[in-house]
């Protein structure tokens, strides 16, 4: 990067340090931080949109939807993590294109698997095989932050459940008295009291979902820890103008810094929200703040 | 990422009705990227090594445009037959057992040796020994009477077993160790080697005979003209020429 760099053999350690943090393959280390970033900030709302269509879904007065809501908390929480990530991803894979074959090449007779192959027409593949690789990182992205959306919407989902069953009967009862339709009540005074009983379960879930991350490379998308392995490997003279022992350990500390800053920063935040959910509730924290103010 | 998923698609269908004629297939070169000199990824982050100069010269001879990727070694054969790419080039030896589930391309190089890298003198009648798992070397250690193996998921932490003492000695491909053993004063190859496997070949889905094909045209080019033998003696100067 530096233009000093082409020859690392006569610097400095600062200066090689310098030059050796900067090469195009740490670049992929510092990408892939923004990744997991990324993938978290979109994973979390569209997860918690999950549990929350699951949660109201489960406590609805209509049966089949009540039974939708229930099979996808059991079925998503009772199957492992990783069997889910492996299955999941594949079928759903293997789902699009062969859609995609069966409307955009209905010439082909041959049938989808031969043998140990799944083989559909070119222009049915997802993406094409002639797209960049870009668009190859992007499929994998998207597809990445839905499993987890899935697999955390349920969790949340059973969150949220309880929270919507903690929210004191008297309040949904007065709410009725003061003539409020089931919809009304639920938005009005349901939903805007439940999320103070729903915040530990949640942040919990958002604790295991910043540890989850590495499951990302079993989707196929380059995460942190792959690069940290890679970065921290051996390397011999031949084949790298900066070598070096096995440096593993001090790229995994690096990590296990960044994940503890990370925890941290979480933990402050949701501190925060959960003072101002607890601001004017009908519980034992609400009481406490009233008391402080008082 | 509903927006995500959408223009991604967008662009998917766009880009399928400009290539609609699909006259220029690319063909994904998929690889391990972690096992020197055969791949690995340079200080640029991109795909190095012997198989990166022959891939790309198979593809000019056979005028394919290829690109490449990155895979784990324990689900290259997976994601190779489900279609995530088309190509397999990774050191992978021409086994029965491979062979049952992909086809195979002519081999590229000949048998090359397997040896054995310690920390010291090895008793290997009983010893403990790292192998990367799903290679032909841990079915070779599992057959050998006495030796117990220890299997691994990538190359480097085979070596580093032995560095630390976790196994007495690590069973590789030799032209992957000659250079640790050239590196690091404290590890020496043992003289014992294990000639098994046949030759490194290409690997391709069972249902894409025409690729293979291509594939065998150039590599025959390539040994009749000498070019790949000069490859070779550039990567793997320990191993036999054609």
């Amino acid at each position: 990067m530096f233009a000093n760099c082409v020859d690392p053999d006569t610097l400095e350690s600062l200066q090689w340090f310098a030059c050796y943090l900067t090469t195009g393959k740490h670049m992929n280390l510092y990408w892939s931080v923004l990744t997991v970033l990324t993938l978290l900030g979109i994973t979390a709302p569209v997860a918690l949109a999950f549990g929350f269509a699951g949660a109201s879904a489960a406590r609805s007065a209509l049966a089949p939807l009540r039974w939708i809501g229930k099979t996808y908390i059991a079925i998503v929480r009772g199957v492992p993590d990783i069997a889910f990530f492996l299955f999941f991803v594949i079928a759903l894979d293997q789902a699009i294109e062969y859609l995609r074959h069966r409307v955009l090449c209905p010439e082909v007779l041959e049938p989808v698997r031969q043998g140990n192959d799944f083989v559909v027409c070119q222009a049915a593949k997802m993406p094409l095989g002639n797209a960049p690789q870009w668009v190859h990182e992007s499929y994998g992205f998207a597809i990445a932050v839905l499993t987890f959306a899935i697999v955390y919407g349920a969790f949340a989902a059973n969150v949220l459940f309880g929270a919507m069953r903690a929210v004191p009967q008297a309040q949904l009862e007065t709410a009725a008295a003061y003539g409020m339709s089931t919809r009304q009540t639920f938005w009005r005074v349901l939903v805007p009291q439940m999320w103070v009983y729903a915040l530990p379960g949640l942040s919990n879930l958002w604790m295991l979902l910043i540890k989850a991350t590495p499951l990302l490379f079993l989707l196929g998308v380059e995460d942190v820890v792959y690069w940290a392995r890679e970065l921290g490997g051996t390397k011999t003279p031949r084949f790298t103008d900066y070598p070096h022992g096995d440096w593993r350990m001090w790229y995994f500390l690096a990590l296990l810094v960044f994940y503890l800053c990370f925890t941290r920063v979480s933990e402050i935040v949701l501190e925060k929200v959960m003072a101002r959910l607890t601001r004017g509730q009908a519980t034992s924290g609400g009481e406490a703040q009233r008391r402080a103010a008082a | 990422m509903k927006t995500l998923i959408l223009s991604t698609a967008a662009l998917a269908l766009t880009a399928g009705l400009a290539m609609a004629d699909g006259h220029a297939k690319t063909i994904r070169m998929g690889t391990e990227g972690a096992y020197p000199p055969y791949n690995f990824l340079d200080d640029n982050g991109e795909v190095a090594g012997f198989e990166r100069e022959v891939g790309d010269e198979l593809c000019a001879r056979a005028e394919l445009t290829c690109e490449w990727v990155t895979n784990e070694w324990d689900s290259i054969i997976p994601n190779l037959v489900s279609g995530n790419y088309d190509v397999i080039i990774a050191g992978m030896s021409i086994t029965d057992e491979r062979d049952e589930v992909i086809d195979f391309s002519d081999a590229y190089t000949l048998p090359d040796p397997s040896a054995y890298l310690a920390a010291g003198e090895v008793d290997l009648s009983n010893a403990v020994l790292a192998a990367q798992s799903g290679t032909i070397q841990a079915a070779h250690i599992s057959a050998m009477a006495g030796a117990t193996l220890v299997e691994f998921a990538t190359p480097e932490e085979t070596v580093a077993a032995v560095k630390n003492g976790e196994a007495d000695a690590v069973l590789a491909d030799k032209s992957f160790l000659a250079p640790l053993a050239e590196a690091d004063p404290d590890l020496q190859m043992l003289e014992q080697e294990e000639l098994i496997g046949g030759g490194i070949g290409l690997g391709v889905r069972e249902s894409d005979g025409e690729l293979r094909e291509k594939f065998n045209g150039a590599i025959q080019s390539m040994k009749d003209d000498g070019s790949l033998n000069e490859l070779i003696k550039k990567w793997l100067p320990e191993a036999a020429l054609f």
